[in-house]
């Protein structure tokens, strides 16, 4: 993450980035409630989404959320079924419109790159270029194959290049012919994990070097939160929720989206006299984001994330305590290296995931304490949002 | 392919197994290349000067032009009625398109000397049409003898091995390769061109390539519609003059083998995208308000093919008309196509065993070698290697000549690479630990390939002794010239009755010929798993 390449190109992490995206309210593609079904199933349903110039923005989604649907529909692949696509102020489909994919304006990088198998390296990112002059092609050509770094590789063919540079062909195709929006299908989905990081960073360089507005296709959340300005997190056709990455992490406005981004358990707990009383203890009521008073005297759930949490062992100096008194008991733990990941299960039945490096083990069986140790504030939803 | 496993290089107690195995390959390897052999030497026999003076007759100048306008021209036409077929089954919404897809494949099997028996018969001189028009003043009907009729009738049964070859294709093809042509400005028509066409060019070329070689070896067609071309011309010629017939045979081997460079120089180098997936999410072209037109093409092509020959064959069966006497079926011929087609296909699935079993091991160059040589009877003209066997016979053993022995091991040579691929699939798709198994719970290796191997791969040899069987029953030049004197069967028959004009005595053989094909299409389908959906 602390690649100093990637920080010189201004491109890389902390909050400055978001800072630094041009003209950052120009919206550039936008989707007015757009549906579009196969048959009985309903892919995309009543979505509704605007993009800003120069922006990466991430659909986030567990497969079959109508992401990649969405992605095909602004490609103009498929044809919505209801609702418009406008790009750059122009409708592009619905309302009985519909610009072919050819005149769209609209890069697309496929899952599997797609890199056609007859042509080498340079004949694929000058597919799209036929109605250019040569000059011109060989000059925006060579201008790609110096942005994705893959001089060398020009004359291989697909099936002679890595992962990696199948994938800086498959981009630098897309961006040759300079469209106005650029959108990526799962794009590391087809890389090794090792890879996959290390062309995240890449990718992202990629993007905000050539200034191109793009959107990405991931159900990878990790990815999803390294590489965008915004998400868009996507449950069953629709939105949950947009926004940049931090945001959409700890302030997730439905349980759905609390949960799919990293694991998430619920503290239930009940609000009075400025702390909420769980079966942890009591969490003051200044840890819980946006808590207002009118849910003074009401049942909440608090959403903690494992590292949110500790659980500590008890009883364990004297060897007398039964455990009768600790907060729960450890059921399952998975030891991950640098980290453990304990479930405890808590006297009154909620569960709670912690993650910690701890000299001493905690079996399963024993009986512990658990302590909120977030140095954040805690999201939470209304006990009746559930029921 | 296969990883090395434990065990694949200790089998020295199975080494003089193995010597019976290489042994016998060669044998049968050089029983094949035997009579082209002596045909070689009888063709360098012919004296120089009177070699060059048959070669540059007009005559023999005409037949080679005939030939090669007849090849580019039905190839060219298998493309066109080939390659838009499988599209419409593969890419489109065309409906019903399992039904079309069998339907239109289904010419593949039926000889195209049935065909053109049934298109003569009814639309020639003495024919079906000929005589319901006759009454109403049409003296005569545009003939259907001669280069039109020949392509016509040559295209209806051998467009399928393009449709077939073109259909795999464009079913590996990645559609998403298409969607990125798109996104990249490219309309449907130019991203065809220039995804789609690269690759299905090397499957069509195959295609094309199958149909070149099936018209040059073909005899009934050409000669049933009275065109002269290298196979009819040979086999007339063997009856008074073998220099010719060797000389004209060695340039149509000459001619095959150009076919055979054309085609993969046309191939080019392959790069398929196979493995990047096949089609996704049914991803299909919308035909729009010609999906109900678009059906109209394959189901005249296959009105054509099969409901024209039928019908007509049918038609005579009911009314025999009034052909010459004398020539009337004698089920004893149907009885004759069937015991040497037997003996074809047990003789073919014994010599294509141990070749199969060696090339699907692919231990050494020898056992591809004997594999390749095994296939030389595909590319080999049937009337060639006819002319092939007489030289042989008469010159080395003339007790032989034109007797059933030598007809039936014609039989094998020609249909040899039908039982070794099928053999030979079927020992890959054994996996080599099965025989390891058998080998640790103490088995001798022979006693292992018995026991384990053989039952697993019974199956495969069955399917490709049917398809021997089956094509047997249906080969036509290597019969005329090899049966012995007298020995009559379908195919034999339907010769005579042609040439005599007795249309109405051949429906019988040419219905049970068409009932084969069938027949073996099953087999085919069956054996390859070939999927039509």
């Amino acid at each position: 993450m602390s690649d100093s390449d990637v920080d010189a190109a201004g491109s890389h992490a902390t909050g400055d980035r978001r800072a630094a995206s041009p003209a950052p309210d120009e919206t550039i593609l936008e989707l007015e409630r757009v549906s579009k079904r196969f048959g009985s199933e309903s892919a995309v349903d009543d979505l509704s989404l605007s993009v800003r110039e120069g922006e990466i923005l991430t659909l986030l989604g567990p497969s079959g959320c109508g992401k990649t649907t969405t992605l095909r529909l602004v490609a103009g692949l498929e044809r919505p079924d209801g609702g418009e696509i406008r790009l750059e102020g122009e409708s592009v489909a619905g309302q009985g419109r519909y610009t072919a994919p050819e005149t769209r304006d609209v890069g697309v990088v496929f899952q599997e790159f797609a890199l056609f198998p007859h042509l080498t390296a340079e004949e694929n990112v000058g597919f799209g270029l036929q109605d250019w002059s040569a000059a011109d092609r060989e000059a925006r050509v060579d201008d790609l194959f110096d942005l994705v770094g893959l001089e060398a590789q020009r004359d291989a063919y697909p099936d002679e290049l890595s992962g990696g540079q199948q994938q800086r062909v498959a981009l630098a195709r897309s961006l040759a012919p300079e469209p106005s929006i650029l959108l990526l299908d799962e794009p590391f989905s087809n890389l090794d994990v090792d890879l996959r990081v290390e062309m995240r960073e890449e990718v992202r360089r990629i993007l905000k070097d050539a200034g191109v507005t793009a959107i990405s296709v991931t159900h990878d959340q990790e990815e999803a939160l390294s590489l965008s300005d915004r998400v868009a997190v996507m449950h069953e056709g629709a939105i949950e929720q947009v926004g940049p990455p931090e945001r959409v992490f700890q302030e997730p406005e439905s349980r759905f989206v609390a949960g799919f981004l990293g694991h998430a358990s619920f503290l239930s707990g009940y609000v009075s006299d400025d702390v909420v009383h769980t079966a942890v203890g009591e969490v003051p009521v200044d840890l819980i984001n946006g808590l207002s008073s009118e849910y003074e005297a009401t049942r909440i759930d608090v959403l903690v994330r494992p590292d949110d949490v500790a659980a500590r062992p008890v009883g364990r100096a004297d060897g007398h305590s039964t455990g009768t008194d600790a907060d729960g008991e450890v059921i399952y733990r998975q030891y991950l290296g640098p980290t453990v990941l304990y479930r405890v299960e808590l006297r009154e039945g909620d569960v709670v995931e912690c993650m910690h490096n701890h000299t001493e083990q905690l079996p399963v069986g024993a009986p512990v304490d658990v302590e909120v140790t977030a140095d954040h504030e805690l999201a939470w939803f209304p006990k009746s949002a559930e029921e | 392919m296969r990883t090395i496993g434990l065990g694949d290089r200790v089998r020295d107690d199975a080494r003089p197994a193995r010597i019976g195995l290489y042994l016998a390959s060669a044998a049968v390897a050089a029983a094949v290349l035997a009579p082209l052999g002596w045909l070689v030497l009888g063709a360098l026999s012919v004296p120089p000067t009177s070699a060059v003076e048959l070669l540059t007759r007009s005559t023999t100048v005409q037949v080679f032009l005939n030939s090669a306008v007849l090849v580019v021209a039905t190839t060219a036409a298998c493309v066109l009625v080939g390659v838009p077929l499988a599209w419409l089954t593969v890419r489109t919404d065309l409906p019903y398109r399992r039904a079309w897809t069998i339907l239109v494949a289904l010419p593949l099997v039926i000889p195209s000397y049935v065909g053109a028996f049934a298109f003569v018969s009814a639309f020639g001189p003495r024919g079906r049409l000929q005589d319901l028009l006759a009454p109403l003043g049409v003296e005569s009907l545009p003939s259907i003898y001669g280069l039109r009729g020949t392509v016509l009738v040559l295209t209806l049964y051998t467009y399928p091995y393009v449709f077939v070859t073109a259909r795999a294709a464009l079913k590996t093809l990645d559609t998403r390769l298409i969607d990125a042509a798109r996104t990249l400005r490219h309309d449907r028509k130019a991203a065809f061109r220039r995804v789609v066409v690269p690759h299905l060019r090397p499957a069509v070329a195959a295609g094309g390539l199958l149909s070149a070689l099936y018209v040059l070896s073909d005899l009934g067609t050409p000669e049933f519609m009275r065109f002269q071309v290298f196979a009819t011309v040979i086999y007339s010629a063997s009856t008074y003059s073998l220099d010719l017939a060797s000389l004209l045979s060695l340039q149509l081997l000459g001619v095959t083998v150009l076919v055979l460079a054309v085609e993969s120089r046309t191939r080019g180098e392959e790069r398929l995208a196979g493995t990047q997936g096949g089609s996704h999410r049914g991803d299909v072209v919308r035909l729009g308000r010609w999906r109900w037109v678009a059906p109209l093409f394959p189901a005249a092509v296959a009105a054509l093919a099969l409901v024209v020959p039928v019908g007509v064959l049918l038609w005579w069966l009911v009314d025999g008309g009034s052909g010459l006497t004398g020539v009337a079926f004698d089920p004893t011929y149907a009885l004759n196509s069937v015991s040497v087609a037997v003996a074809a296909a047990a003789l073919a699935t014994a010599a294509g065993l141990p070749i199969a079993y060696l090339a699907a091991r692919r231990e050494s160059p020898l056992a591809n070698l004997f594999e390749r040589i095994s296939y030389v009877g595909y590319a080999v003209p049937g009337v060639v290697l006819g002319l092939a066997l007489i030289f042989l016979t008469t010159r080395t053993v003339p007790a032989l000549y034109q007797t059933l022995p030598i007809l039936v091991f014609a039989y094998v040579v020609r249909f040899l690479p039908q039982a070794v691929g099928s053999t030979r699939a079927s020992f890959l798709s054994v996996n080599p630990r099965l025989p390891e198994a058998a080998r640790t719970l103490g088995r001798t290796s022979i006693g292992a390939f018995r026991r384990v191997t053989l039952p697993l791969v019974a199956p495969g040899l069955l399917g490709g002794a049917a398809l021997v069987f089956l094509t047997t029953m249906k080969e036509l030049p290597a019969t005329l010239l090899l049966r012995p004197t007298g020995f009559e069967t379908l195919v034999t028959f339907l010769w005579r009755a042609q040439e005599n004009y007795a249309y109405g005595a051949a429906a019988v053989p040419a219905l049970l010929l068409l009932a084969i094909s069938a027949a073996s299409i099953v087999v085919v389908l069956r054996g390859e798993g070939y999927d039509v959906g």
